[in-house]
Formats: structure tokens, C-alpha cells, sequence
């Protein structure tokens, strides 16, 4: 608790718990799921006319951080390019497997939250949650492009 | 000297006993603002503990069994005397007891040894509220062997329904394992029972005495287990011990676990006969330093009086439950009438992770997740619980501070 900015993490954490901007009742998509606390998400991904993400939204059930997480994420993709999407989670997961420095999550929005729970082992788990979830998605929206190329 | 629990004493006058014994845990003079209620996951170690283990290597460091100078046969003498402790601990003969890692290790050495004799459809009594530690080994057999698995079920209760016991047994049936207490429900098993039915029926049992040990006095032999399994980080000893014991006459019908040294009595290129009891299953350098920091730990376990101890982690128990039983939203896993210091529990609607770390913030450690008991959480139909569970160092405050921080949880989750 000696980050000055603990407080107001803690705050954005919650108000996307309490208040999550992109949950839905999705179907037919697999959960990303954490074995050891159970928490389990799902993330559907659609893409507009222009080839950017025009919608993002998650279900699933599990603890304040992996639910935030999901509905931060959500938040930060939408409008962008399948490409740029991808980069940004795998700098998320990145700073979450302690490979890159937190202060990178800076230039993140409202998942700049996540800085403290960076260094919790248990809890990266919980963040890391739907962003992988959402990799996956990214991976199953490119196939169908991959196969036309070959 | 060291003050001792009382038995049958009101919670107070056992509360100022905790109160004074938690000085001789270095850990909270290190942090004296810590509230430590996740004992069933491991305890703390009093500073006799810590200078057992630190005498050993500060004095009699050597390897054991094969030494011929004097630092090592020094190095045998605490290793044995270790072992001597452990089997007056439980009420066994030091051939009987067998060091360990730990709960997980010993079980698994079961499995490895005795399992590998079983037949395919032989089958195994297990109960639902078993730990990961006491279910896995015999899955894994099943595919080994070709063994099968049945499962005394759980009461709404928490308890295991002994009348559906019974009707499990066939004459296929080769070995009940069971926990001698829940480490999610705190119930207290009627072990004895148990063991009647499956020696009426000619099957050998092993106990997981992992959160019984602490808090119980044991006596093998009156209890007639054929098998018992515990870890010494849970009852106040170091990390990296614990033991297995078995009676002499099912240890001796076992085939070795590990090869190596110390397992052996005589190696030749062509193979190699087996040591006598209990090497026999010790192969390897074993943990020298950490079971001389067990025998510290049963010392200390029993000068501070283990079954008054007992006694008072339930009471602790029981004032947590009358405490947080009105709060909105709590519900109480299981009800059984004999409860150890251990109680699991959901709030509202609210994750286990984050009650937990709302405890946190106050410095209240308490355990949230499925407890290696992802069967037992199902019957329950929940997927995790927090979980408070007590030991010789908490006092009424700790669980009176718990309740109130408890109470105003509700509000912000
Ligand atoms: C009932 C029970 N059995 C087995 C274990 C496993 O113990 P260990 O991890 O020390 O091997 C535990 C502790 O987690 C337990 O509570």
C-alpha cells in the first residue's frame, strides 16, 4: 500500500466490477478459465466495416480483478486494429509475467489499475484472465484471413 | 515453565495462555500488527523450533547412517532420537515411522507401494472432502492398475455419511484412506468408527491426520490405523518433513519406493536386497536438520498441553461462527456437531479473493480458494470459500477483530 496511487487503482477496480460498461450474456464462445479459483470469462470480439474492433464484451463470473480486468479490456480494444489490439495485451501479459517493467501500463487507460496487482503472484492470474481470452478470439478472427492467403 | 492450555477452561482464561505463548514466535514480534488465521495451511514456528533446527547445523552437521567420525554418528544419534520423538508422538515404534516431505509425499508413497500390489478391480474407499493429497495418488493408480475409486459422500452437514459407508464395502474392497479431519469443514471424522467397519470387513486403513496432528493427541496403535500420513509445517515444525507411519506388518509386505542409498542393504551389479524397516522406504540423504525441528515441535506441541489445545482452536471456532453467523450474507459450510479449529464460509455474493484481501488490508490472513478440495466445494455447490482456521497463538481478539472487519465487508465488496 505504499503506491501513492494505491487508492485511486483500487477505485477504478471496483467502480468496473461494480459497474462493468461491456458485460453481456455471450454464447456458444469457450471460457478462459483460472483452475484455481475457478474464475472463468469468455470475449467476443467484432470487427466494423473499416477492419477495427467495433465491439468487445465479456461474461463470466470470478473476483473483482478478473471481472474489472475483462471490462477494462473491453474498453481499451474497441476501435482499434485487430494488429494493434494484440500488441497491447501481449504488453499487458507481458508486464504481468514480470517481463516488462509496470510503469509500461502507463500509457494504458484505465488498466494502468492493474500496477499493483502486477506483483501479487496469486492475482496475475485473475487479471491476466481475460486478455487471454481475448487472444485467443483475435487468434480464431485471423484464421479464416491466414487460410485465404495460403 | 511455558504456560499451558487448560482443558475444559472458559475461552478467556485459554485466550491469555495464547496470548502469552505467541512471544515465542519470532514472526510476529517481526510483524506484530499480523492477525494469522491460516494455520490449517501451515503454522508458524515457535523460536524452540527455529534453534532445534539452527543447533543442528551450527553443531552436529553431518550425513547420517554412513559415517564413521564422530560429528557424524552425532549427526545418526539426532536423526534417530528424532524419529523415537515422532513414534511416542503418535503412540507408534520408531520402525514404524517413516520421514517424509510431508502429508502429499506419504500418501503418494502409499500409492507407489502398496497400490502397485493391488489387482485390477480392486477398489478403493475414499470420501468427497478428501484433499487433493488423498484423492490424486489414487486416480493416478486407477490408471496404473486399473483400480477403481468409491466415495463415502458428505452430508449437507459436512459429514460423511456413514450408514453409505457401509454399503461400499465388496470383497473387492483393498484399502479405505480417509481424512481424520477436514481441512475446509473442520469436521472431526469418527475415525474410529470408520476403522471398525473396515476391519470387520478385513481392510486396512490410512488415515490423513495432516490438520489432526496439531491439534489431537494421536495414538495409533489404540486407534488401530493401518496407515497414517501428516506434514510437520502444518503443527508448528519446519517446512520439508513429514512422516509416514505404518504398522510393521503392512510396511514390511510393501515393495521399496525410491531406489538409492540408504534403501539398500546390499548392491550387487546384478541387484540389490532391500534394508530392514523403516530405511527401507528412506532412500537418500533425508531431511536430517528438519526432522530434528519436528522432534522441537512435538515437544513444544505437548508441553503446551495438545488436546486442551485442541479443544480451544474449536472454541475459537465456535465464537468466530456465533460472531459472523448474523452477519448479512455469510453462510457457514457445514454444521458438524465435532469441529476443529477450522471454519470455511462464503459471503453474499462477493468473491473468496476478495474477502480475503479485504482481510487483508487489516492485516487478518485468512485463505480463499477451493482449498485443494475442488470435490468437496462442488458438493457444496460453490467454486471457492474463504477460510479462517485457528492455532496456539490466537487469541478471542484476533477472532473478535476478524468478525468486526467481517461485518463491514459486506458494504464494500
Ligand atoms: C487434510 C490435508 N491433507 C493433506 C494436505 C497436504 O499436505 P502437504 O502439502 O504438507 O503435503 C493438507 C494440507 O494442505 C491437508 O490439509
Amino acid at each position: 500500500m505504499s503506491d501513492p496511487f494505491a487508492a485511486v487503482y483500487e477505485e477504478i477496480i471496483h467502480e468496473h466490477y461494480k459497474k462493468p460498461k461491456y458485460r453481456r450474456i455471450l454464447e456458444g464462445l469457450p471460457f478462459a478459465e483460472n483452475p484455481s479459483c475457478g474464475d472463468r470469462v469468455r470475449v467476443s470480439i467484432t470487427l466494423g466495416a473499416d477492419g477495427r474492433i467495433a465491439g468487445a464484451a465479456f461474461d463470466g463470473s470470478g473476483c473483482s480483478i478478473s471481472m474489472s480486468s475483462a471490462d477494462i479490456l473491453a474498453e481499451d480494444i474497441i476501435g482499434k486494429t485487430p494488429e494493434e489490439a494484440r500488441r497491447l495485451i501481449e504488453t499487458f501479459l507481458a508486464v504481468l509475467r514480470g517481463e516488462l517493467d509496470v510503469d509500461e501500463l502507463d500509457a494504458f487507460g484505465d488498466a494502468v489499475a492493474f500496477k499493483g496487482v502486477a506483483r501479487l503472484p496469486v492475482r496475475v492470474k485473475c487479471a491476466a484472465l481475460a486478455w487471454r481470452a481475448a487472444l485467443s478470439q483475435l487468434d480464431s478472427i485471423d484464421r479464416p484471413q491466414e487460410n485465404s492467403k495460403s | 515453565m511455558r504456560a499451558q492450555f487448560v482443558a475444559h477452561a472458559p475461552v478467556e482464561e485459554n485466550s491469555s495462555i495464547a496470548g502469552a505463548l505467541k512471544r515465542e514466535f519470532p514472526i510476529f514480534g517481526e510483524r506484530p500488527e499480523l492477525i494469522y488465521l491460516d494455520n490449517a495451511a501451515t503454522a508458524q514456528k515457535p523460536l524452540s523450533v527455529l534453534d532445534a533446527e539452527r543447533d543442528f547445523y551450527l553443531r552436529s552437521c553431518a550425513n547420517v547412517h554412513r559415517a564413521i567420525h564422530a560429528i557424524g554418528e552425532e549427526a545418526t544419534a539426532r536423526y534417530e532420537e528424532a524419529r523415537r520423538r515422532m513414534a511416542d508422538f503418535i503412540g507408534a515404534r520408531p520402525r514404524e515411522i517413516v520421514f517424509t516431505r510431508g502429508t502429499t509425499e506419504s500418501i503418494n508413497l502409499v500409492a507407489r507401494t502398496f497400490g502397485e500390489t493391488l489387482q485390477p478391480d480392486d477398489e478403493i474407499i475414499l470420501s468427497v472432502m478428501e484433499h487433493h493429497a488423498n484423492m490424486v495418488p489414487w486416480q493416478q493408480l486407477t490408471e496404473r492398475r486399473g483400480v477403481s475409486l468409491k466415495f463415502i459422500p458428505v452430508t449437507e452437514e459436512g459429514e460423511l455419511d456413514l450408514a453409505e459407508y457401509e454399503k461400499l464395502f465388496s470383497p473387492k474392497t483393498r484399502l479405505v484412506a480417509v481424512t481424520m479431519v477436514s481441512n475446509v469443514l473442520g469436521t472431526i471424522n469418527p475415525v474410529d468408527k470408520i476403522i471398525a467397519a473396515a476391519h470387520g470387513a478385513k481392510v486396512p486403513v490410512l488415515l490423513d491426520v495432516a490438520q489432526a496432528a496439531p491439534s489431537m493427541p494421536l495414538d495409533a496403535r489404540a486407534l488401530g490405523a493401518d496407515f497414517a500420513a501428516f506434514s510437520g509445517h502444518k503443527m508448528y515444525a519446519p517446512f520439508g518433513i513429514g512422516v509416514l507411519y505404518g504398522t510393521e506388518r503392512m510396511l514390511d509386505a510393501m515393495p521399496p519406493f525410491m531406489g538409492g542409498g540408504d534403501m539398500i542393504s546390499e548392491v550387487r551389479l546384478e541387484g540389490f536386497s532391500v534394508n530392514e524397516l523403516p530405511y527401507k522406504f528412506e532412500a537418500g540423504t533425508p531431511p536430517v536438520a528438519q526432522a530434528v525441528g519436528l522432534e522441537a515441535a512435538a515437544d513444544w506441541l505437548s508441553s503446551v498441553g495438545i488436546a486442551a489445545l485442541g479443544e480451544y482452536e474449536s472454541a475459537l471456532a465456535r465464537r468466530f461462527m456465533d460472531g459472523i453467523e448474523g452477519i448479512p450474507g455469510i453462510r457457514i459450510l457445514g454444521s458438524a456437531a465435532r469441529r476443529a479449529g477450522i471454519v470455511a464460509f462464503t459471503l453474499g455474493g462477493a468473491h473468496a479473493h476478495d474477502v480475503a484481501a479485504y482481510l487483508d488490508r487489516f492485516n487478518i490472513a485468512v485463505r480463499a480458494g477451493h482449498h485443494c478440495a475442488h470435490p468437496l466445494a462442488r458438493r457444496f455447490g460453490i467454486v471457492s470459500s474463504a477460510r479462517a482456521s485457528f492455532g496456539a497463538y490466537n487469541t478471542r481478539e484476533d477472532v473478535d477483530r476478524a468478525v468486526a472487519v467481517l461485518a463491514g465487508a459486506g458494504e464494500v465488496l
